[in-house]
């Protein structure tokens, strides 16, 4: 059967692509443009070539945050994403506490970066905060500031309390989603709660859980404001990630070329990660199903 | 509108040129023929053709860089070999 189409839908698409051309393409176009020359300021540009990218490409310094980033992220992946599908699995599917729960676990998505960073600072302090204080007088030496294990375990916690809200809201509607007939059906069959959850929920929560697995990557990958706030990249740079890196090399010593190069090599490393990201989950387990049975 | 602040240069914009010419030719090949061309290559998924485009873009970036930081400065044969693995890509993706 052919489709009927109507090309004046594109007009409606014309408003976003003008929102995106100011916000992405034209600042991605002058990233581009800097990125092979050098300035001191004034829009005078002098002609570096690919002088920037194979300094950024040898460069121990942007090795190092890599690295971290990809810990970082690795890190938080694996706890966020099973923890968050813990926590959608016990809320509440209908009643009184379904907002209640709801809205308790979207108060965390609601603060801002730089005040989770702030809030964990004074959290962490050995004299006035409430986790520092308890874990030392519990005879833990306990200070992020200077140890390097303290400062990425409060990081990695303080950006699981931010975010797998996240990833709990979107399983959870996706778990909401599965219609009763299926859980029936199991019920016959005498199934445990493990096979109902390995063979009902986790694929039908499948296509959701893709946006949250890219989402917490994305923003994992790219964090800045809380670390920065938090340690500042410290002690030493443990703790700098490459945007905070990417910032200490744009805004502190003003080298925007170097800067503009490094920026492209890390949209190219998220855009390439994203999409096999993507690709696998997109089509993880698509040889397996059934077309009989895809009713949705 | 003065646009000095975006810095612009004659290769950065001939890059960009090339960029936007092939997203109006595959926009044309669209027209012309319609549904994206999809087919089960080596990577034994779905492709359409932008999504072949898309990998020939990313892979021949990472292909320069690669030549960058392994290689040296003349780029000249990481475009040649970025050109073989488009075609690659294009056919058998």
């Amino acid at each position: 059967m052919n489709k009927p189409f109507n090309n004046k839908a594109w007009f409606f698409v014309l408003p976003v692509f003008v929102l995106v051309a100011i916000s992405a393409i034209i600042p991605l176009m002058t990233v581009v443009n800097y990125s092979v020359q050098d300035t001191f300021g004034n829009n005078v540009f002098y002609w570096a070539g690919t002088e920037w990218f194979k300094e950024v490409l040898h460069s121990s310094r942007f090795h190092d945050a890599l690295g971290r980033n990809l810990l970082f992220s690795a890190i938080i992946l694996a706890i966020e994403i099973p923890l968050g599908i813990c926590i959608a699995l016990t809320l509440p599917k209908k009643g009184f506490w379904v907002p209640v729960c709801l809205i308790l676990m979207a108060l965390p998505l609601l603060i801002p970066w730089n005040v989770v960073g702030t809030i964990w600072q004074v959290f962490g302090r050995a004299d006035i905060g409430l986790l520092g204080n308890t874990l030392m007088r519990l005879g833990m030496d306990y200070n992020y500031a200077t140890n390097v294990f303290d400062a990425w375990a409060t990081i990695v916690v303080m950006d699981v309390w931010h975010w797998t809200s996240l990833v709990v809201l979107l399983c959870y509607a996706g778990l909401v989603s599965i219609p009763e007939a299926y859980y029936q059906a199991a019920r016959i069959d005498g199934a445990s709660k493990w096979k109902v959850f390995k063979y009902i929920q986790l694929p039908k929560i499948k296509r959701v859980l893709l946006i949250a697995v890219l989402l917490r990557f994305m923003d994992s990958f790219m964090i800045y404001t809380e670390p920065f706030v938090l340690t500042g990249g410290g002690p030493g740079n443990s703790t700098t990630f490459l945007s905070i890196d990417l910032v200490k090399t744009a805004i502190g010593q003003f080298d925007l070329g170097p800067a503009a190069a490094m920026s492209l090599i890390y949209f190219l490393i998220v855009l390439l990660l994203s999409w096999v990201f993507y690709t696998v989950m997109e089509n993880y387990g698509a040889e397996k199903q059934d077309p009989r049975v895809e009713q949705d | 509108m003065n646009l000095s602040w975006m810095a612009w240069t004659k290769p950065t914009a001939l890059f960009f040129l090339t960029i936007i010419a092939l997203l109006i030719f595959m926009a044309l090949w669209e027209a012309v023929k319609p549904g994206g061309g999809p087919r089960v290559g080596i990577l034994r998924f779905e492709t359409t053709r932008g999504d072949r485009l898309f990998l020939s873009l990313l892979g021949s970036a990472f292909i320069h860089l690669a030549w960058l930081g392994l290689i040296g400065s003349n780029l000249w044969w990481a475009f040649g070999v970025s050109l073989f693995y488009a075609v690659f890509v294009f056919n058998f993706v």
